[in-house]
């Protein structure tokens, strides 16, 4: 590799060729403030709070996306420098609500630690915030315009990292803001309500649509009978909003404090996720060893992935697994299965799951199927982010308090069920299963590893039973595409399909990086989420979902057996082709 | 019409320069400017009073001449006799110089202004104009290709053809110090070396930036649509130096006049074997096409003006990458503007040196402005570098029309300075431009005299370039509209010391920190208001009052 020397602020530095100059000063301990330039994102060089002086010329460039070169002599910091950034700061503010007070982002907001290490006490400049609605269209995430300051990290996180395009910019000049094209809401648009925006905005602009305060008030209602399920990517990123280790898996302490909260079950969404794998993998050897329907078989349990597909690529609905999201089976069983053993009226059951994503939200009312127990099955979705706040309001100081254990009827699960949380788990869950289903036996190792990492696209050949499974796994939206698009040449040709099965999960790094996850997820944060995941699955009871004793009990008592036709009512749902424009 | 080898296209133009002659000719000028004073009834009048009298004269339509302020402009040249110029004719002006000019050999003095031979000198001379860019414009019949043939058009692209190395045209553009004429003044021949050296062999883009926009600026409209060609064979010259199979003028859509005569010139070339596949027999393929710009200032900025080809949104990206190691798709691409390409064929048929013996210090050869505001003739001049700006204004352009005194001159548009009466002595070059805090820019310079307020101007453009910036960044985005607040305060007469000072540190904020020229060149006009006019600020302030 080519290395380049300079000179950054008197001190050199060896950094590879293409090194930016804001990547380069990290080397000699110095950081070069930015807002618009995120890790996930190429650089945009909109905020030009970045700049640094190139010694020989006295310019100012801007550090993000300049490359240092050979022989350059940079500086960071003076005070002519200090004073633009603080200037460009206060330009922003002048244009943004002073509402930190009542803001979702207050105390974790970029532009808001950006003033606190500026100073920015007062100004002179006179506030033009715009006058621009909200948007709360989507139930799902919030879009306030005014908070915005057209650093575009949404723009690029809807248009190139997920391909979804919903989002746009919209005017010019001080009237720039962001909106779906067109001016119409994000319920019209083709917003898939990943919220990869929400997590990706360094201010208040987009957030989780916030129904903490409905769940306050259910769980204050006497004849509700609130139950709770975590998803499994919460556990291991909860923690960053208390100051523990990223990746710490959290999962006993939840529970207690859910419990603390007023929650009268405590379940837990891996079960649903070994039952989906139950349901799912017996799908799979359906068609794969017994040729029934089309392969390659799609996974499902991703519901921004599941409107994205209904709108951009519904020709792929007889691929599509039909089995539900983990936490919408726990949702029918426990106004079904849960309320008959327990004796409950299910009409007084209140069902909120806990997961790390914003679509989750729209998804509890995608179609009537989310009302299979006859009821709604799941009432409210709540985000990682929300459940943080909730904890605190709630006064529960979760580094102490002590572990507990899920109520094991809907809350039992196995390693394959808690490795969903991330990119390749459901593929690696679902193909120990389908081992077992074809060969009568476990694997002989359970991990499979040729799923795991952040790859965007990860390939890989297993052998079951002398026949080889082709599989693909894909996460993040921007890298379906050209999946799909080898799918659907092999069928033009009538090949045999270049895989056997797909899992595709909308958000970077699975639901480990959901959009509704604790601020600041990068790719080193997601790896960490994700080995708190892989650690808890090595270390737990049982690593297949079949092995799950409380899967079996639900079987034998109340389901029959996966498919059969109560599984198929409660468990299942069907797809539609939908339009891209709702309007 | 048959595509041309080089030999025949020699051939074609020795035709045309033996064909006969009429007696007379009469050119109307019909450029955009023209045509807004009414020439094209003119134009009418003398076909008319031609068609009746029989006379023996040919009747051209030119494009614009350069005075534009004494439009509709008509040139009559009788027999040997030296052209005569007329300026604000109408109608019934034009019948009276055809039946007595024309018709009895008699100029008809109400009418006489001076003739591009009057304003011109060979060699370049202080005090004249020298015209190198606009040797067509008001001369030729912009919409005919053999007007620009016979004066040795498409003869530089058959030299570089036939006789040269794409290496001799850098070097022979190095030897000329040609300095890009958008504004930025980039040494040409070092972006043509550099985009020709990027990536060899794969497809290349050459593009010619037509997207002006200066509020007073309109050298390039008046080159496009008085002398197409020229600008032309300047693009199909620097794709065969750079590896261009293809070029594209991005020309705004509210100069409806160029685009329609870049279009006929296209057509033309492409018929006469000057454009298209196998260029004069030389094996080398290039064609061009024109894009619309779509209103944004912005869109004249390189990258900007790329992601608006490319159908994005017309924002600036960062350099680098350069366009020369990744433009237009993504590909290597170079961009010169409209007076740059014009430059080129001259360049070549007389070489670099002649070029580069015009102008003063790293500034060499001509540049065009467009002088508007209080001077008596306003319009198009192009002057060797080095002419001060006295000798523009007062001179050239003679003066203000009240006998005022001149108070100041703008230069560079909404990106430049002013400029005030007593360094009026300055040499008109890059550097010279930029040590006063103005800058060269396209060529747009206003003149004020002492009845004008350079609070209000500043204002102006400043409230021009607040419109159109683009909104990607913040120092320009919020910069220039907090600014223009401050100073809407201090002109309601509400003003304080305190608000100056925070101008100041707005336009600080806004000329590091913003992404591209606009936005850093936005506090210019304001900040050499505040430089050279500070008492018109301070009158204003409640303090003082």
């Amino acid at each position: 590799m080519t290395t380049v020397k300079a000179i950054i602020n008197g001190l050199p530095v060896e950094v590879p060729e293409g090194t930016t100059i804001l990547e380069a000063a990290k080397q000699v301990s110095v950081k070069i403030p930015a807002l618009c330039k995120h890790p996930d994102l190429h650089p945009t060089a909109a905020c030009g709070i970045c700049i640094v002086r190139i010694k020989a010329t006295g310019r100012t460039l801007r550090a993000c996306c300049t490359p240092l070169e050979h022989g350059m002599e940079v500086i960071t910091h003076d005070p002519e420098i200090v004073a633009v950034r603080r200037g460009i700061v206060e330009l922003m503010m002048s244009k943004h609500p002073n509402e930190c007070l009542t803001c979702a982002r207050n105390q974790n907001c970029e532009l808001q630690t950006m003033c606190a290490d500026f100073n920015i006490e007062k100004s002179d400049l006179d506030s033009i915030v715009p006058d621009l609605p909200l948007d709360e269209s989507t139930k799902a995430v919030s879009l306030d315009p005014r908070k915005c300051i057209s650093c575009g990290r949404c723009i690029q996180v809807c248009q190139e990292m997920q391909n979804v395009w919903a989002l746009c910019f919209m005017e010019r000049g001080i009237e720039t803001r962001i909106a779906p094209a067109g001016d119409i809401s994000l319920a019209e648009s083709p917003c898939v309500k990943c919220g990869q925006c929400s997590a990706h905005c360094p201010t208040g602009a987009i957030t989780e649509y916030d129904e903490a305060p409905t769940v306050w008030q259910k769980l204050m209602d006497p004849e509700l009978h609130c139950v709770v399920q975590i998803a499994p990517a919460v556990r291991v990123a909860i923690g960053e909003a208390f100051g523990f280790p990223v990746g710490t898996n959290l999962t006993g302490k939840l529970y207690a404090a859910l419990r603390r909260m007023g929650f009268k079950a405590v379940f837990d969404t891996n079960f649903g996720a070994d039952l989906t794998i139950l349901e799912e993998a017996h799908e799979f050897v359906e068609r794969f060893a017994h040729g029934k329907s089309e392969l390659p078989l799609i996974t499902s349990c991703c519901p921004a992935w599941v409107d994205f597909m209904e709108k951009y690529h519904a020709d792929m609905i007889p691929h599509f697994s039909t089995c539900k999201s983990p936490h919408e089976m726990v949702g029918a069983l426990a106004k079904t299965y849960y309320a008959q053993q327990a004796k409950i009226d299910p009409q007084r059951i209140f069902m909120v799951s806990i997961m790390p994503c914003t679509a989750k939200k729209f998804e509890i009312q995608r179609s009537e199927d989310m009302r299979s127990s006859g009821y709604q099955d799941v009432d409210v979705s709540i985000t990682t982010r929300e459940l943080a706040r909730m904890i605190k309001q709630a006064g529960i100081d979760l580094r102490s308090i002590p572990e507990e254990q899920p109520d094991h009827m809907l809350g039992a699960y196995s390693g394959a069920g808690t490795i969903f949380g991330t990119t390749g788990g459901v593929m690696e869950a679902a193909l120990r299963t389908a081992y077992k289903l074809v060969t009568g036996a476990n694997p002989p190792r359970p991990d499979f590893t040729v799923t795991r990492g952040l790859k965007g696209v990860k390939e890989g050949r297993i052998e079951i039973a002398g026949k080889e499974v082709r599989i693909a796994v894909a996460h993040g939206l921007g890298n379906v595409e050209s999946v799909l698009e080898r799918v659907r040449a092999a069928k033009q040709k009538g090949e045999t399909p270049p895989w056997h099965f797909i899992e595709v999960m909308a958000c970077p790094g699975g639901c480990v990086g959901g959009g509704g996850q604790p601020y600041g997820a990068t790719d080193e944060l997601r790896v960490k989420r994700a080995q708190g995941l892989y650690q808890e699955d090595t270390a737990g009871l049982w690593r297949c979902s079949h092995d799950n004793p409380y899967i079996q009990k639900v079987y034998a008592d109340f389901l029959g057996h996966p498919l059969s036709e109560k599984a198929h009512h409660l468990l299942h749902t069907h797809y539609i082709p939908r339009p891209v424009y709702q309007r | 019409m048959p595509k041309f080898t080089p030999a025949e296209l020699d051939a074609h133009r020795a035709k045309l320069a033996a064909a006969p002659r009429k007696r007379a000719i009469i050119k109307v000028g019909l450029n955009t400017c023209g045509d807004a004073a009414g020439a094209l009834p003119v134009y009418q009048a003398a076909k008319e009073a031609l068609q009746a009298s029989g006379l023996d004269a040919q009747l051209v339509r030119t494009g614009c001449a350069g005075m534009c302020g004494l439009e509709p402009l008509v040139e009559v040249q009788v027999g040997s006799d030296p052209a005569v110029m007329y300026g604000r004719v109408n109608a019934e002006a034009m019948r009276e110089i055809v039946a007595q000019h024309v018709g009895q050999g008699k100029a008809v003095d109400a009418y006489r202004v001076p003739s591009i031979a009057d304003m011109c000198c060979e060699p370049p001379t202080p005090g004249k104009q020298y015209r190198i860019v606009l040797r067509n414009c008001g001369v030729i019949d912009p919409e005919s290709l053999d007007d620009y043939i016979a004066r040795d058009g498409y003869q530089a692209l058959k030299q570089v053809l036939t006789q040269m190395t794409p290496e001799q045209v850098i070097a022979e553009l190095e030897a000329s110090g040609l300095r890009g004429r958008g504004g930025a003044g980039f040494p040409t021949f070092l972006k043509w070396k550099i985009t020709r050296a990027s990536r060899p062999g794969e497809q290349k883009y050459i593009i010619c930036n037509g997207d002006e926009g200066d509020p007073g600026a309109y050298m390039d409209r008046s080159v496009l649509e008085g002398d197409p060609h020229s600008v032309i064979e300047g693009m199909i010259i620097g794709g065969w130096v750079i590896g261009a199979s293809k070029g594209i003028f991005y020309i705004r859509a509210e100069y409806p006049l160029a685009v329609e005569r870049i279009e006929k010139a296209i057509r033309q070339a492409r018929a006469a074997g000057l454009l298209g596949s196998n260029i004069l027999g030389s094996g080398f393929d290039f064609d061009l096409e024109v894009r619309l710009g779509a209103g944004a200032f912005v869109c004249g900025e390189e990258t900007a003006l790329m992601a608006s080809i490319e159908g994005k949104r017309g924002t600036p990206w960062p350099r680098p990458p350069y366009p020369a190691q990744k433009g237009l798709w993504g590909q290597p691409s170079m961009i010169n503007n409209v007076e740059t390409f014009a430059n080129i064929p001259p360049i070549i048929l007389r070489g670099g040196a002649w070029f580069g013996a015009i102008g003063i210090g790293r500034s060499k050869g001509t540049k065009v402005f467009a002088v508007t505001g209080k001077v008596k003739v306003s319009g198009l001049v192009e002057i060797p570098m080095g002419t001060t700006l006295r000798q523009v204004v007062e001179g050239i352009c003679g003066g203000t029309p009240s006998g005022k005194p001149v108070k100041a001159v703008q230069t560079g548009g909404p990106s430049g300075g002013l400029i005030p009466a007593s360094l009026l002595d300055t040499p008109i070059s890059y550097e010279e431009l930029a040590k006063l805090g103005s800058i060269m820019g396209s060529g747009g310079m206003i003149v004020m005299d002492e009845t004008d307020n350079t609070v209000e101007l500043s204002r102006f453009y400043l409230d021009f370039s607040v419109d159109e910036s683009c909104g990607k960044c913040a120092p320009c985005r919020i910069g220039g509209t907090q600014m223009l607040r401050v100073i809407d305060r201090v002109l309601a007469g509400k003003g304080t010391k305190q608000d100056i000072a925070t101008i100041k540190r707005i336009a600080l904020t806004m000329q590091r920190g913003s992404l591209c020229a606009l936005g850093q060149t936005t506090p210019n006009p304001v900040l050499s208001s505040l430089k050279y006019f500070e008492h018109e600020w301070n009158e204003r302030l409640v303090a003082s009052k």
